[in-house]
């Protein structure tokens, strides 16, 4: 039988929401009728809206949707203009104030405490400069990722920007393909270095070489089913499919159709495309593409690259985007690290002016939750490097504030089960102040992720973290599953989890002893992954203990069951919400 | 009126009469359940996976973990909380911290005493 959200779906979905949405936002808040709201809220997610948790009634975090991160020139000014005049809540951040950008690791943009009445507005000011929200959530083509420095990159065998490119205007708004199952991610790598993270979406074109009729070509091979939520991490698996880039898109048609047709609509926690290739397995999946879905015939895989990717792979050629990087056409990149992906707004408006002064006033997004300036002219990148903002945005940042990435956490989000960004950090500053970075060590992943849907992408990390609860003394606090040693690369590798339930005031302490560890059990140049690999699992559990130090977390508590974990104030009866179009409190209906 | 329940955004939520009532995150406390070797299971529920009624209750089962043994999994079907007025389906919750009796025959016919 068909879900209840499938149900809302036949009756409303797609296109036809906005009218609905720019409705409700000019009557306000109140006008959406109170049993109609769940209806309301998970239709509002395919414009990028997604109402945030309990405590913050009427307010949305907003996503827009920049394919393969790519912001052009003039958009990020708006951005920082949306973000400082609508993203403002009723309480501040006290570590990033009360504007601020989320740079995801899809390369999207996530605002915060966005009110309904200012949706219309926001909307104009997005599109006014080609920017949307369009599909960013939902059950649909989400927003396409790849290569960050796509079409700049020395690396790159195929220009990925202009295949994702396509594949984003053909899909959005696309009312074929704008009710699948569940959500589609898709993924363009075009570099021999694997940065398109393609082993962990629902659909990834990986750089790969044919011989047709006598003439090696390049094109993509095709990868499925891929993805890492819900304890149920994937890689995807290769359906033995070429494809040129010309046809790249009638294959993302055909799958996606494919995934429409036969994903599961009864049963939502099974509904990925993961699951259907469990089922199916990689043969099945390639014939009935190719017998229903396609009608040209579908060459056989390619000869790949993934031998050669060092993205993310464990050792120290190729782990992100930071730094300076020379581009084919002489100009540079120059990668700034973001901490756990949040900008201040004053911040972003300094980027936006750096990137119009410097570069071409284009900016990327990576999926390390990072930004990069392109185009800077190749002799004034060392007068940009010392322009005050990298102080904070680092173009070279210690390894333990480079590799941290946290998800949204009880900040804002219904399904975490702890208090994410602030708390990594915090974590990042006292690692960098307490603990040695292991010798050769640039670059060591620590991804923070608030539960299980895995938005931080844990698996992937070298420490990964994962949202939990323990009792300490026997009150009930935040807590951390640990796992170790994940990656991608050549051969991907899901992290292995080796420590459960730590409070997360000892996690640091943790951290600091396995660090030890490795620094003394390793052998010649061996990497951490390699560390981890070599060692089975009864021996990776007793590595390194827990322990308390002189990190103090000030998050230990049920940050859920706070309105906005950070206000001195944080009962949830003392919420502002749900408030009006000017931010002022409804009163309750009764009173 | 009658009672209309349903799990949202992956798992986050148990609506009951849409409206979002109960949320992922908080412990449970599980007696004489067969879900851990532990005396009382201190369980995390980490996502809702199956929701009913079995009037006037709200039942669910909650995928997660004890947090005091690791043992991870599905409860059986819990009370979550109450309809307490049936005409305006105005919902009480249940206080997770309270102790539960986890019940797997919910769906089948229970023996006379």
């Amino acid at each position: 039988m068909p879900t209840k959200v499938e149900n809302w779906k036949d009756e409303v979905y797609g296109n036809e929401i906005r009218d609905h949405l720019m409705e409700f936002a000019e009557q306000g808040w109140e006008s959406i009728p109170e049993d109609e709201q769940d209806a309301w809220f998970e239709r509002f997610k395919w414009w990028g809206l997604y109402h945030q948790r309990s405590g913050q009634e009427s307010y949305f975090m907003m996503r827009i949707g920049t394919p393969n991160g790519v912001i052009e020139p003039g958009q990020l000014e708006v951005i920082a203009e949306v973000a400082d005049e609508y993203a403002r809540g009723p309480a501040e951040n006290p570590e990033f104030g009360d504007a601020y950008c989320d740079w995801t690791t899809r390369q999207s943009i996530q605002l915060h405490w966005i009110k309904l009445e200012d949706i219309p507005e926001i909307f104009d000011r997005l599109e006014s400069v080609g920017l949307g929200t369009q599909q960013a959530c939902g059950d649909s083509w989400r927003n396409i990722v790849g290569c960050p420095v796509a079409g700049k990159d020395k690396h790159e065998h195929i220009d990925a920007w202009p295949v994702a490119e396509e594949l984003h205007e053909t899909f959005k708004g696309n009312d074929e393909y704008s009710n699948l199952p569940r959500k589609w991610k898709v993924a363009v790598t075009g570099c021999d270095q694997g940065c398109g993270q393609g082993d962990i979406n629902d659909l990834a074109y990986e750089p790969a070489t044919k011989e047709i009729d006598g003439e090696e070509k390049l094109g993509f091979n095709v990868r499925v089913g891929g993805g890492l939520s819900r304890k149920e991490p994937r890689f995807s698996r290769s359906i033995d499919v070429w494809v040129p880039p010309e046809q790249a898109a009638d294959v993302g048609a055909g799958m996606s159709a494919l995934f429409r047709e036969y994903g599961d609509r009864d049963d939502r926690f099974n509904a990925r495309i993961k699951f259907l290739v469990d089922e199916w397995g990689t043969e099945k999946m390639r014939s009935v593409l190719q017998d229903e879905f396609v009608d040209f015939e579908l060459p056989t895989a390619g000869e790949n690259m993934r031998e050669s990717y060092t993205y993310n792979a464990g050792g120290d050629e190729h782990g992100d985007h930071v730094g300076v990087h020379e581009q084919p056409d002489g100009n540079y990149y120059v990668g700034l690290n973001v901490l756990v992906g949040r900008m201040g707004v004053d911040d972003v408006y300094e980027l936006a002016d750096l990137a119009d002064e410097y570069g071409s006033g284009e900016v990327r997004l990576t999926q390390r939750q990072n930004v990069i300036v392109t185009d800077v002219d190749s002799d004034r990148s060392d007068e940009f490097l010392d322009e005050p903002l990298l102080e904070n945005y680092e173009a070279d940042p210690h390894p333990f504030m480079r590799g941290s990435i946290a998800c949204t956490g009880t900040e804002f989000c219904s399904l975490s089960i702890v208090e994410t960004k602030n708390r990594q950090v915090r974590y990042a500053r006292w690692l960098k102040d307490n603990v040695a970075v292991p010798d050769g060590v640039e670059d060591f992943h620590i991804h923070l992720s608030g539960c299980t849907a895995s938005c931080a992408q844990p698996q992937i990390a070298d420490i990964s973290l994962r949202g939990m609860k323990t009792r300490k003394d026997g009150e009930p606090v935040e807590a951390l599953d640990i796992g170790l040693g994940g990656g991608l690369g050549e051969n991907p590798h899901f992290a292995d989890w080796v420590e459960m339930r730590v409070p997360a005031d000892e996690v640091p302490g943790y951290v600091e002893n396995l660090l030890a560890t490795f620094e003394d059990q390793r052998e010649g140049g061996q990497t951490f992954r390699e560390f981890i690999a070599e060692r089975d699992e009864e021996t990776l559990q007793d590595l390194a203990e827990a322990e308390e130090t002189d990190y103090e977390d000030p998050y230990m508590h049920n940050t859920k069951m706070t309105w906005y974990p950070y206000v001195e104030d944080d009962d949830m009866q003392s919420s502002p919400a749900p408030t009006n179009g000017e931010g002022e409190p409804l009163q309750p209906a009764d009173d | 009126m009658t009672t209309d329940v349903h799990q949202l955004d992956d798992g986050a939520w148990v609506s009951v009469n849409d409206s979002r009532e109960v949320n992922v995150s908080n412990l449970w406390l599980l007696a004489r359940s067969d879900f851990c070797g532990c005396e009382l299971t201190d369980f995390l529920a980490e996502g809702f996976v199956d929701v009913s009624v079995d009037h006037p209750n709200i039942e669910a089962r909650m995928a997660g973990r004890c947090i005091a043994c690791g043992t991870e999994g599905v409860t059986d079907w819990l009370q979550v909380g109450r309809v307490i007025d049936p005409e305006s389906g105005e919902f009480c919750a249940i206080d997770p911290e309270s102790v539960h009796f986890p019940d797997k025959r919910r769906r089948l016919a229970r023996p006379q005493k």
